[in-house]
């Protein structure tokens, strides 16, 4: 059993605390009851895939991204609360993905965690006391005088005072602020070195919000604590994180210096997460060109690069394939008279074997010529649309076309300028900055 | 203990109206029959099996008169001590198939809920499958089947319809606590509790116990109400526990069935009407509770505000 380490000064370095290598989480996803029977597999959600992260003592690291990019399933993998498919995660010398739940239980008192809804986060059942004191009751600590000792320091600690005041009392007795407040005493009271704290402000009042921030950065400069902070406001994580990372479906496509991501973003989707964030100032017109559509199904995801189907930058070998075809066929689609829909349906066929996603998909029902003045039509409409130069060829192929896209390329982690990206805009050689 | 207090004063002061009324005259109720039960020895007049007093035998299927303010049956016994220690046999039956029911059922809808999986299926079925069965044929054949199984004695035959009781009891307290259970255990502060590191055993005692057993109560008393009919019908069919062994109104009844067509109308009433007036009883507290633990039906009693009028507000 590794001793919980000294408190470093807060300052940034002196080593990694943790080192995360090719982390994947996959969940098996349960298909109908008959698939179950015979036991086929109705495929997998890689909520985390093949991450790579490195926490300094006493940084704090944000993990940022929209809902469904596996930020928070990262957060609870550095538990052990979510099992680690593949990769590692080095703590003090033990790799969590392969301890043992027994051993994995007792690290928890080093690696602690705060959720997002400190309503859900308490029992509703226990009063104060016996919920912050329980942590350190699981861990062995059977006298009820020195759990009580113990309790009342972390509830001072986190500024709940006079303590008296709370110990009786029950989660419904108290405030947002309050029962995030008791959320962290508990969090804390173990001794842990790091905290995993998952969105732990975006459930809470605009007005409770800063103080609860300012509260963490207090207790990281008393208790040495090194933070991962999940969430998907950057403007808090600007405010709050030394270094972040953005994670979409489950990778991370961005990472370093807060300061260089805010001032030189350069991953797409770091630059429409950006410019997503709103602005109070009236007379500023920011272009609010955010992403097109929704986060992919994590089931099944994009070929290539998974951000290209929602990409303003995106590029021919970004990974184009059949279900951006039917996207783009189908919001066409959305813009015509029911008259000539029908025509144009006709033309095109059956398009559900786009579903599958592939390089090079059939289309048309009525001859290649008819196909390709429909192609040609989509084209007029939308001129700008990324996916027109991804596609390598068009060749006739029985009773309508066979469109070949550009081989995808998968882009990885790569140096560019102060920070990391994965994108193919930052090739490999990239020297700049 | 003043917590305690509260506590249990909590039916009271959260009903309103009908509830509250329900649940004051089925405890009042219930009370008479449980102080019948406690203190059977002291309120009835003979035992249960006595025939005689002072060396003089009792007459057989005596009209109720001084000495039998309720009369005799055929078999000599003094009717009124008999409906009042069939309370005491009512009560143990009851109350410890009740004990049975939720040592068995809670913990096993506890683990089958929170671990899931195969365990979970094949608890499932075998449960479904009981609850499937006529619970009334079920349990005659299980007070068949260890009637003369279980080690003779004076508590054997309560035992036996206790356990047989439990058998059809058992899957509703499973079923509950394990649906309970499945649900509280997504709730993120059992993720918390996890994250603190506690192990499952600490995570259902502590955080899942306490949040999946609230309904238990109600289908306890519930269930009492039923217990108590079909301890009276295994009695009737002569199943169980025998008059020898303990005065039990079902039995009674059987006994009554002839003496009714000669008009011999108190060997039945007395028994019958203890059965009807405790199964009304069990049934009044088991609605009240339910009206006051289940938050659908609830409805919280309001008080009238009455301001006092000013000074010199005339």
């Amino acid at each position: 059993m590794p001793t919980k380490p000294e408190a470093t000064p807060t300052t940034t370095g002196t080593g990694p605390i943790i080192d995360v290598r090719d982390l994947a989480v996959h969940f098996g996803l349960r298909g109908s009851s008959l698939a179950r029977l015979f036991g086929r597999d109705a495929g997998t959600v890689k909520a985390v895939d093949g991450v790579n992260l490195t926490l300094a003592r006493g940084e704090v690291v944000g993990l940022v991204g929209e809902s469904g990019s596996g930020k928070s399933t990262l957060g609870r993998a550095l538990l052990g609360l979510a099992p680690a498919t593949a990769g590692s995660i080095v703590f003090e010398g033990q790799d969590l993905a392969t301890l043992s739940r027994r051993r994995l239980r007792d690290l928890r008192r080093h690696i602690q965690m705060v959720f997002q809804d400190p309503s859900a986060a308490l029992n509703p059942a226990m009063t104060v006391e016996e919920a912050v004191g329980d942590a350190l009751r699981v861990h062995g600590m059977r006298s009820a005088e020195e759990r009580r000792v113990k309790v009342i320091d972390a509830l001072e600690r986190v500024g709940l005072s006079p303590v008296e005041l709370f110990l009786e009392k029950y989660p419904r007795d108290l405030s947002g602020g309050q029962k995030q407040r008791v959320v962290m005493a508990r969090a804390i009271i173990t001794g842990p070195s790091v905290l995993v704290a998952d969105e732990p402000i975006s459930m809470l009042d605009m007005s409770v919000r800063a103080k609860i921030l300012q509260l963490m950065l207090d207790l990281k400069q008393d208790l040495g604590l090194t933070y991962v902070y999940i969430t998907h406001d950057l403007a808090s994580a600007k405010y709050f994180c030394d270094r972040i990372a953005i994670m979409y479906l489950g990778r991370i496509v961005e990472i370093g210096a807060t300061e260089e991501i805010f001032a030189n973003p350069r991953h797409p989707y770091t630059k429409a997460l950006l410019r997503a964030i709103p602005d109070p100032d009236p007379g500023r017109q920011l272009p609010r060109d955010l992403p097109r559509g929704e986060v992919p199904d994590a089931a099944a995801p994009p070929l290539g690069c998974a951000f290209h189907p929602r990409c303003k930058e995106a590029t021919p070998t970004c990974g184009w394939e059949s279900r951006d075809l039917r996207t783009l066929v189908e919001a066409h689609w959305t813009r015509r008279s029911p008259d000539e829909y029908g025509a144009e349906r006709a033309v095109v066929g059956d398009i559900d074997h786009f579903d599958k996603p592939a390089t090079s998909t059939t289309l048309g029902a009525q001859g290649a010529p008819a196909a390709r003045e429909f192609l040609d039509r989509v084209r007029i409409e939308a001129p700008d649309d990324p996916i027109w130069g991804g596609i390598e060829s068009i060749t006739d192929d029985g009773s309508g076309v066979r469109v070949h896209f550009h081989e995808g390329i998968d882009p990885a982690l790569r140096r560019a300028g102060g920070v990391e990206v994965a994108c193919v805009l930052y090739p490999e050689t990239s020297t700049e900055g | 203990m003043r917590k305690v207090f509260k506590a249990l004063a909590k039916p009271f002061t959260e009903t309103a109206g009908l509830a509250r009324w329900m649940l004051v005259i089925g405890i009042v109720i219930t009370a008479v029959f449980v102080i019948c039960a406690i203190f059977a020895p002291l309120l009835a007049p003979y035992g249960f099996d006595q025939t005689s007093a002072d060396g003089v035998q009792f007459v057989k299927r005596e009209a109720p008169s001084g000495d039998h303010v309720f009369g005799t049956d055929r078999l000599l016994f003094d009717v009124l001590s008999r409906t009042i220690w069939g309370a005491r046999t009512a009560i143990e039956v009851v109350v410890l198939s009740i004990v049975i029911c939720v040592f068995v059922g809670v913990p096993m809808g506890l683990i089958s809920g929170y671990y899931g999986g195969w365990l979970d299926r094949i608890l499932l079925l075998i449960m479904d499958a009981l609850f499937a069965f006529p619970s009334f044929l079920l349990a005659i054949v299980f007070a068949f089947l260890l009637t003369n199984k279980l080690p003779s004695g004076g508590f054997s035959g309560v035992l036996a319809v206790s356990l047989s009781l439990s058998v059809i009891y058992v899957p509703q307290y499973y079923r509950v606590v394990r649906n309970t259970t499945v649900s509280a255990k997504e709730a993120t502060y059992v993720e918390a509790a996890r994250a603190i590191g506690a192990s499952d055993f600490v995570i259902m005692r502590r955080y899942l116990f306490g949040n999946v057993v609230q309904s238990v109560p109600v289908i306890g008393t519930l269930n009492a109400a039923d217990a108590i009919l079909t301890l009276a019908g295994l009695g009737f069919l002569g199943l169980g526990i025998q008059s020898t062994e303990a005065a039990e109104w079902g039995h009674d009844l059987n006994r009554a069935l002839a003496d009714a067509g000669s008009g011999i109308w108190w060997t039945g009433l007395y028994p019958g009407l203890a059965i009807v007036l405790l199964v009304t009883g069990l049934t009044l507290v088991g609605e009240g509770l339910n009206e006051t633990i289940n938050p659908t039906l609830r409805r919280r009693r309001l008080l009238p505000v009455v301001m006092t009028p000013r000074e010199g507000d005339r």
